[in-house]
């Protein structure tokens, strides 16, 4: 562990809800760490290391960030790095945060790039990567599985076919994104309105 | 490809998708294969589904795949541009939104647009996994370790990593 962030694990006793705020270099390093950790997916990861690890949030204010984050466009974590850090430290803090999540796994994918452009025809790593597709798309399967059991377990018709209409637009007919958000969701948002007043009526 | 500059091609593309990308990475996928492998014709299907088994394999946000199809149309200032292109444009839009939204705020409109996209982003997920699965899952064995592992992720905690690996060693020994 770098001096850097060494604050929060010297003075435990005192830092029940916050530790000191970190420096530029820390929040670097912290969100390289937990990008370089990020196999599938660095949420899980940037969590323990912001709540757990270095206390710079209570669980109830990353949570509230995140749903920010989530209910904006764009890559939700690459989006919480910028609004985390800036939160601490100002644009500077955003800019450190963001450039230590995504600088070094850059550089390893575009290492990777390379590797793939000048070997990816040869027929052993054809086969291995053939498999860890496989192996990814049963990943992706898993998530949206979970997502969708909370939406399943209340059996919402309205929340059902929309999300049915827009698998169907995009999976099946490739219908173009920006075409079919643009009607997707004023629909939801109207729809959502309509449930929320008669729940309220 | 097409005559003009493909690193301006990867910019106006991915900065634009980025900021229609709502609910995250795996949500754009669709939106990237239709772009990548119909429209400009970056990539082959096969190329794409490499492509999407690499970013999952590597460390570090999954939205990388962009840094990889940016290499594969314009080299390693195509990686860079095109992975700038997809996350600065929307990270400076958070930041300017958390900085309005930072004082407090009662109305209910935030909450009640969230909950409004949650079923959209999963069909769009969904959606994803449908597009890869045509794309990789050409015999019966891929399709019965695809299932397996969806199956063994959804039910277990077990490290993703795992299982990435354990289909990289049935592809290494031909089965799949």
């Amino acid at each position: 562990m770098s001096t850097d962030s060494a604050p929060a694990a010297q003075e435990p006793d005192r830092l029940i809800t916050h530790a000191a705020q970190p420096g530029l270099a820390a929040l670097f390093l912290a969100f390289a760490r937990m990008s370089l950790a990020g196999f599938g997916g660095v949420l899980v990861f940037a969590r323990h290391a912001i709540v757990d690890q270095h206390r710079w949030m209570t669980a109830e204010e990353f949570n509230e960030t995140f749903a920010l984050c989530h209910f904006l466009p764009g890559p939700n974590i690459v989006n919480l790095s910028m609004v985390f850090g800036s939160r601490l430290r100002g644009i500077a803090g955003g800019v450190a945060a963001f450039t230590g999540l995504l600088l070094p796994p850059t550089l390893i994918m575009t290492v990777l790039a390379v590797i793939y452009a000048r070997f990816g025809d040869v027929e052993v790593l054809r086969r291995i990567l053939a498999g860890i597709s496989c192996a990814a798309v049963g990943l992706l399967i898993a998530v949206v599985f979970r997502m969708m059991t909370p939406l399943l377990k209340r059996m919402d018709v309205v929340v059902l076919v929309l999300m049915l209409g827009v698998f169907t637009a995009i999976g099946v007919l490739r219908w173009p994104l920006q075409a079919v958000l643009l009607v997707a969701i004023p629909l939801s948002i109207g729809a959502t309105c309509l449930m929320r007043r008669k729940v309220a009526a | 490809m097409s005559s003009e500059n493909p690193i301006g091609a990867l910019i106006s593309t991915f900065g634009l998708m980025s900021l229609f990308a709502v609910g995250g990475a795996a949500a754009a996928v669709p939106e990237m294969h239709r772009v990548a492998v119909d429209v400009h014709h970056w990539m082959t299907d096969k190329q794409f589904a490499d492509a999407y088994a690499i970013a999952q394999l590597s460390p570090g946000p999954n939205v990388l795949i962009v840094t990889l199809i940016g290499y594969a149309v314009a080299g390693i200032p195509g990686a860079l541009a095109a992975t700038l292109a997809m996350c600065l444009p929307t990270a400076l839009l958070a930041y300017y939104v958390s900085r309005l939204l930072n004082r407090p705020n009662q109305s209910r409109w935030p909450a009640l647009i969230q909950a409004a996209l949650v079923p959209l982003s999963i069909g769009l997920m969904a959606a994803s996994a449908l597009i890869l699965v045509q794309s990789t899952d050409r015999t019966i064995a891929a399709v019965l370790l695809t299932a397996a592992v969806a199956l063994i992720a959804s039910v277990s905690r077990v490290n993703p990593l795992w299982l990435l690996l354990a289909g990289g060693i049935l592809g290494f020994a031909g089965i799949v």
